[in-house]
């Protein structure tokens, strides 16, 4: 068992790098092979028509972005740059992605991070609830509103959160990043979706060890059926939550881009949508291999504190 | 026109679900030389056939339309539809016709939508708007079920290397969120309703993968599998006559909820701006364009929103009712 541990960690770490190598290897294929000419592109987004140039001079701007020498020495230089935490510049501005990014990253990360937050809250708030109610009428809703909350596209959420507490009850701003009070309806937004999602999950595990001998022990001490469900219920019910957590992480920061468009706000997420409309391939695959990084962290957080939650892993004779 | 092809397969409620179980498989009468299916057998065992069939299907389709939220739901969708193959059934005025007095008017009797910033009948907007963005989500499904199948059958059917290889690309998929790679995607090839569908579709295709490996290896150690390459069938023919028609149940119900994301996920590409160039407009592009009036007149962003969510809600219901009954 303290034998396998550190094996278990030194695994999941070459895991996390493979996968991180791995998606940048697909973002760039996607980006610099598929149909699309990045020069024509690029010299599009500066406002120079490929015709109108010489081969000469085709050839200098080709070497100016990087472009000349063969998609694999392309793409070596382009992931050996990115170790050194060089993405580029822009094909739009001009400027370093780096700095871009770094500018917008801490009103991205504070956004996607309440939003984190309100979605497990929110979730676990709705999952509890509908396990523990059981006047049916308020059961069976709370029982379906996961379902609705995952078909309903976030943007439009958002419009009407904007319609509803901005413009017609006046409480909150509709858009910009001035202040904390700006970040209330776009985190609620963000977050709509993984709640349901986390709710689905915990109801269905609240559900499973209802009928456990713990609970019934629980009770037969004294516990209430409130108490009992979330001292001895929530933390087994929660196990299968807990691997699902860095995909809806990931979910939620690509959902940024939409929610920072609704709300007209400055960050990663809006930069995404603007470089994608000006096709400024530099940009969008640093942002891809960016989130992907996020999400590998996140993953390898997850899995390396996974052991610690649930001791059956620990015991696990194949760490795998 | 591949669409039109798409549609019943995503969207029949009552085909899949009878050959879906396991215990009655459809290719099941091993010891026939013939070629199982309409083509094979004699004329008589041949219509016995299809009458067992035709009343195994009536007794899953009849409980079916005795559930109210199943066929509202299902008649909702069969009205969206029908706006997408033929709009000018549902919505006689002209998408297009400016009418600059009636600009931004409320919903009222014959407008049931009310007018967007140009005058423009809102409802036949969306209604004509259906075409493009219900042919994305066919279009992105599409995509999805067949590189989903055939990664999926490659991976769990033949197992080994390619298995290991496969399911790392689907791995890999999954650690960019789908949202992202699709932007890329678009980056890659262009704005319109076409690239956003193969945007879409792209993304999918790792959940499709992960199913169909999923039931075909579920398949593939059943019994009656064992009996036909016992009795002397080729792999290919076991692939095609036991193993697909048992395995793509799950892979149905899976489809018809991705119909559901689908439109989300297209809806919120054109939403960004990536969708089909003006005038054409995309349920997404009706949402934005109407977001600039939200203070003076919310429903021309609103209501479009509400159509759309109305076909994920029943897509979904359909989808889950689908799923309970094949169990």
């Amino acid at each position: 068992m303290s034998r396998g541990l550190p094996r278990y960690i030194a695994g999941r770490l070459g895991q996390a790098v493979l996968v991180l190598w791995a998606a940048y290897s697909v973002a760039f294929a996607v980006l610099y092979l598929l149909p699309g000419d990045p020069l024509a592109i690029s010299l599009a987004a500066s406002g120079v028509q490929a015709d109108s140039l010489s081969p000469a001079q085709l050839a200098t701007a080709r070497h100016n972005l990087g472009l000349d020498g063969s998609p694999f020495q392309q793409y070596l230089t382009t992931g050996w740059k990115f170790l050194h935490g060089d993405f580029g510049s822009s094909l739009a501005s001009g400027q370093p992605v780096a700095g871009l990014l770094a500018e917008r990253l801490p009103h991205t990360l504070a956004l996607a991070g309440i939003a984190v937050v309100l979605s497990l809250v929110g979730g676990g708030l709705i999952a509890y609830l509908a396990a523990y109610i059981q006047w049916a009428p308020a059961r069976a809703l709370l029982r379906r509103l996961p379902s609705l909350g995952y078909s309903v596209p976030s943007f439009w959420i958002g419009l009407l959160l904007i319609q509803l507490f901005a413009f017609t009850l006046g409480w909150l701003p509709a858009t910009g990043n001035t202040g904390p009070h700006n970040l209330i309806l776009p985190a609620i937004t963000l977050s709509v979706a993984s709640s349901a999602v986390y709710a689905q999950v915990l109801i269905r595990g609240f559900d499973d060890v209802r009928d456990e001998p713990y609970i019934a022990t629980a009770r037969a001490k004294g516990l209430s059926r409130g108490q009992a469900q979330l001292r001895h219920g929530l933390r087994n019910a929660s196990l299968p939550l807990i691997t699902l957590i860095p995909l809806q992480i990931g979910n939620t920061v690509s959902a940024s881009v939409l929610v920072e468009t609704v709300f007209a706000r400055f960050g990663v997420g809006r930069l995404a949508q603007d470089s994608v409309l000006r096709q400024d391939i530099p940009v969008v695959l640093a942002i891809v291999v960016l989130s992907a990084a996020a999400f590998v962290v996140v993953n390898l957080v997850v899995d390396l504190i996974y052991p610690a939650l649930d001791p059956r892993i620990r015991l696990a004779p194949r760490l795998t | 026109m591949t669409l039109e092809l798409d549609r019943p397969a995503a969207l029949a409620p009552g085909r899949p679900i009878p050959s879906g179980s396991a215990l009655a498989p459809r290719g099941r009468r091993l010891s026939r030389g013939g070629v199982s299916g309409s083509a094979g057998g004699d004329d008589t065992a041949g219509s016995a056939h299809s009458a067992g069939r035709l009343r195994r299907s009536l007794a899953v389709t009849l409980p079916l339309l005795r559930r109210p939220g199943f066929v509202i739901a299902g008649g909702y969708l069969l009205g969206v539809g029908v706006a997408a193959v033929a709009p000018s059934l549902i919505a006689p005025l002209d998408p297009t016709a400016t009418v600059p007095e009636a600009k931004l008017s409320p919903p009222a009797i014959g407008s049931w939508f009310g007018t967007d910033e140009l005058g423009r009948d809102l409802f036949s907007r969306v209604i004509h708007g259906s075409t493009l963005s219900i042919e994305a989500a066919l279009l992105a499904v599409g995509i999805a079920i067949v590189a989903g199948l055939v990664f999926g059958v490659l991976s769990g059917f033949i197992g080994g290397i390619v298995d290991a290889v496969v399911m790392r690309i689907v791995d890999v998929m999954l650690a960019i969120p789908a949202l992202l790679l699709a932007l890329a995607i678009i980056t890659a090839i262009g704005f319109g309703t076409l690239p956003v569908a193969v945007a879409v579709g792209i993304g999918i295709v790792p959940g499709f993968a992960r199913t169909t490996r999923a039931e075909v290896l579920r398949v593939k150690s059943l019994p009656y599998i064992e009996a036909a390459r016992v009795g002397g069938a080729s792999w290919l023919r076991i692939l095609f006559t036991h193993v697909l028609p048992n395995s793509w149940g799950p892979v149905a119900v899976l489809a018809v909820l991705d119909v559901g994301a689908a439109i989300i996920a297209a809806a919120s590409l054109s939403f960004l701006g990536f969708g089909a160039a003006p005038p054409a407009a995309e349920w997404g592009t009706l949402i934005a364009d109407g977001r600039n009036f939200l203070i003076t007149a919310p429903w021309v962003s609103l209501i479009p929103g509400l159509f759309v969510v109305l076909v994920v809600l029943s897509l979904n219901h359909v989808a889950r009712t689908l799923d309970e009954v094949r169990r």
